[in-house]
């Protein structure tokens, strides 16, 4: 992708690299991380951590407003033999352990669900079918905690699907053992009007991996973030996303990877297509590379294509390295926009215009699609973009 | 015999929010077999003339007729225009990113041919092709025209042309930017479709250079939007010698 002369108006693709004791990395959050909604002040847009996100689109979540209203979501868990499926209060000592709420919505959203959702797979048992959580929205408004805890050497693949209208608060926390192996494939496919704040809080035991895709279609305003540590060396984490950003809609993936363990490795890879007026895809990705990670290992990608005029992407990768003794760390990050020169160019050769541009965004997104590594969530991303050019077509 | 008819030709361009005509009556006849060289100098309106054949929405046909075989051009879209059979090799190739060589030429060769080619024979057909412009094979892997250089676009050009097989070929300025080695490999690549006898070629060019590999039936100096001169292979000899100085005195699209 032509990396500089062809970002399209309206987008911006920063990045730093900083090599100092100063830590960006926090000092981008106005408050420090905690439990308590209390502890964050009600954000007024211009916080770092903020300043990309449309508050008056979030119905209330970062202000208090939001209420939960008993129909907002339905969950259901359908999981193989040997796993174990429970509801659990506040005070279960499996809650919280993955990551802390690093922002108001997220504390908002601890403070408030009333009942959390356990989800084990025992130490060595390895699953040849995946996990499968439903979240259908009904319209209201929820707050949720979800844990999905691994055991040593534990093997799992977990796909939790968001559909329907909802106005959602969440907290997802996955807790690897030593050794374990877990796949987590977040599907957000909401209807229009639906808003999703989510942190996922990912904590990587020793030698063990953690991949997670994150695809996201629909909602009004979905902003999600993944969120990595180690709790042992020798941890894998790969983050994988991809999102299709239609027009008035808001996408916000912010990530985070704390190497603040040796010998880990993370690798982070976000593909995003845009089209129609007002689609705001914002990608933020943070690395950290603590004084005490030595050997560390981590590259983090950011791709845009920009289908039409109208779309705006903040695409801002940042790199805070406190160590010299690692083995590699990188970043980039590339906006680039389908115009008419390049329909021009297809149509000349006597392909069609929807082809075209089906051809342009499937070969964009390949790679990561192959990731993805379930099959039917693999066929349903390829059909969703299929539905998505087909209706800026028509 | 595929007959490319251009009629009184009128086209024009929206610039600094002006309309301004670049084609001023254009007429010329390509028959399949023919080679025509158009030779002219900058800002006579050659490539105006090749983009809006092909159907460029920047160029606005003010007046006059395109057919193909009688069927009208100028009323088809863009993709039918080259499922109808004419092809432009760019001055300027356009990268797409995201989409590899080998997807491309096989989408590509679907639509012209109206069904995919048999994987087996396809793939043979674009190796051999490949191989005879000196092309790599990696080249098939990687995105369309991204990160190419000026020698390597106008290969990836001529690849499509063999590939595709058109009834017209127009090449606007394929050889500009070139070395001479590579200019030979081009231009031996444009030679070998020629010489099945299939193709009429519209060989747009500022230099005489490349007529030394490539030898038009026809030379057409192309001033001021409309031909000024045609004659054969010897009107190229007097451009060589003489320059464009007798067609552009007086004229402001210098």
């Amino acid at each position: 992708m032509a990396e500089a002369q062809n970002i399209p108006v309206g987008s911006t693709t920063a990045g730093s690299i900083a090599v100092a004791a100063e830590s960006t990395v926090a000092t981008r959050m106005s408050a420090p991380p905690s439990f308590d909604v209390a502890d964050f002040p009600v954000p007024h847009g211009r916080e770092e951590e903020w300043r990309f996100t449309p508050l008056e689109r979030l119905r209330g979540l970062h202000d208090g407003t939001a209420v939960a209203t008993g129909d907002g979501v339905k969950v259901d868990v359908q999981a193989p033999q040997g796993v174990t499926v429970e509801a659990v209060g506040r005070d279960d000592a499996r809650l919280g352990r993955a990551g802390t709420p690093v922002d108001r919505v997220a504390a908002q959203a601890y403070s408030a669900f009333e009942q959390a959702s356990v989800v084990t797979v025992p130490k060595d048992t390895v699953l040849t079918e995946p996990i499968r959580v439903t979240v259908h929205g009904q319209g209201g408004t929820a707050f949720g905690h979800q844990v999905i805890e691994l055991g040593a050497f534990a093997e799992a693949v977990v796909v939790i699907d968001h559909t329907g209208d909802a106005v959602l608060a969440a907290n997802v926390d996955y807790l690897l053992g030593d050794g374990a192996k877990l796949t987590v494939v977040s599907v957000q496919d909401w209807d229009d009007k639906a808003v999703h704040v989510a942190q996922h809080n990912a904590l990587v035991g020793r030698d063990a991996s953690f991949k997670s895709v994150v695809v996201t279609f629909g909602g009004d305003v979905v902003r999600l973030h993944p969120r990595v540590a180690y709790a042992g060396t020798g941890g894998e984490a790969e983050l994988y996303g991809l999102y299709f950003t239609d027009s008035g809609q808001h996408q916000e993936h912010r990530l985070l990877v704390d190497h603040n363990t040796p010998h880990c490795k993370s690798n982070v890879a976000y593909k995003g297509a845009l089209q129609g007026e007002s689609a705001h895809a914002v990608w933020i990705g943070d690395v950290l590379i603590e004084a005490a990670a030595e050997g560390t290992d981590t590259y983090e990608m950011n791709r845009n294509l920009v289908l039409t005029d109208g779309a705006r992407v903040d695409s801002v990768p940042n790199l805070e390295i406190e160590t010299g003794e690692i083995v590699g760390a990188g970043h980039a990050s590339a906006t680039g926009r389908f115009d008419d020169e390049q329909l021009f160019y297809l149509m000349a050769r006597g392909i069609p215009e929807y082809e075209a541009r089906r051809l342009v965004v499937r070969g964009f997104f390949a790679e990561l699609v192959q990731q993805i590594g379930v099959a039917d969530i693999e066929e349903r991303l390829l059909a969703k973009i299929e539905e998505e050019l087909e209706a800026s077509v028509a | 015999m595929a007959t490319l008819e251009i009629r009184d030709l009128h086209v024009t361009v929206e610039a600094d929010n002006a309309t301004k005509e670049i084609l001023k009556g254009v007429d010329l006849t390509v028959k399949q077999g023919e080679t025509h060289a158009i030779m002219g100098p900058n800002g006579s309106g050659k490539s105006t003339l090749a983009y809006s054949l092909a159907g460029h929405p920047k160029y606005t046909i003010t007046g006059g007729t395109v057919t193909l075989d009688g069927e009208d051009v100028l009323e088809m879209s863009v993709d039918e225009r080259a499922r109808a059979g004419l092809f432009l090799a760019m001055q300027y190739p356009v990268e797409v990113p995201g989409v590899s060589v080998s997807n491309f030429l096989r989408t590509s060769a679907t639509a012209i041919r109206g069904e995919a080619p048999k994987l087996r024979t396809w793939v043979k057909e674009v190796k051999e092709a490949m191989e005879r412009l000196h092309m790599d094979p990696s080249f098939a892997e990687r995105n369309v025209n991204e990160g190419f250089s000026g020698g390597e676009k106008k290969r990836h050009e001529i690849l499509q042309l063999e590939l595709l097989k058109p009834k017209i070929a127009i090449l606007d300025e394929t050889d500009s930017g070139l070395d001479v080695d590579a200019l030979r490999i081009v231009s031996e690549g444009v030679n070998r479709v020629r010489e099945t006898g299939e193709v009429g070629t519209l060989l747009i060019t500022h230099y005489t250079r490349i007529l030394r590999y490539i030898k038009p039936d026809h030379v057409h100096v192309f001033a001021d939007g409309r031909i000024a001169e045609s004659g054969g292979a010897e009107l190229a000899d007097k451009l060589e010698n003489e320059g464009y100085e007798a067609y552009v005195k007086g004229g402001a699209s210098a």
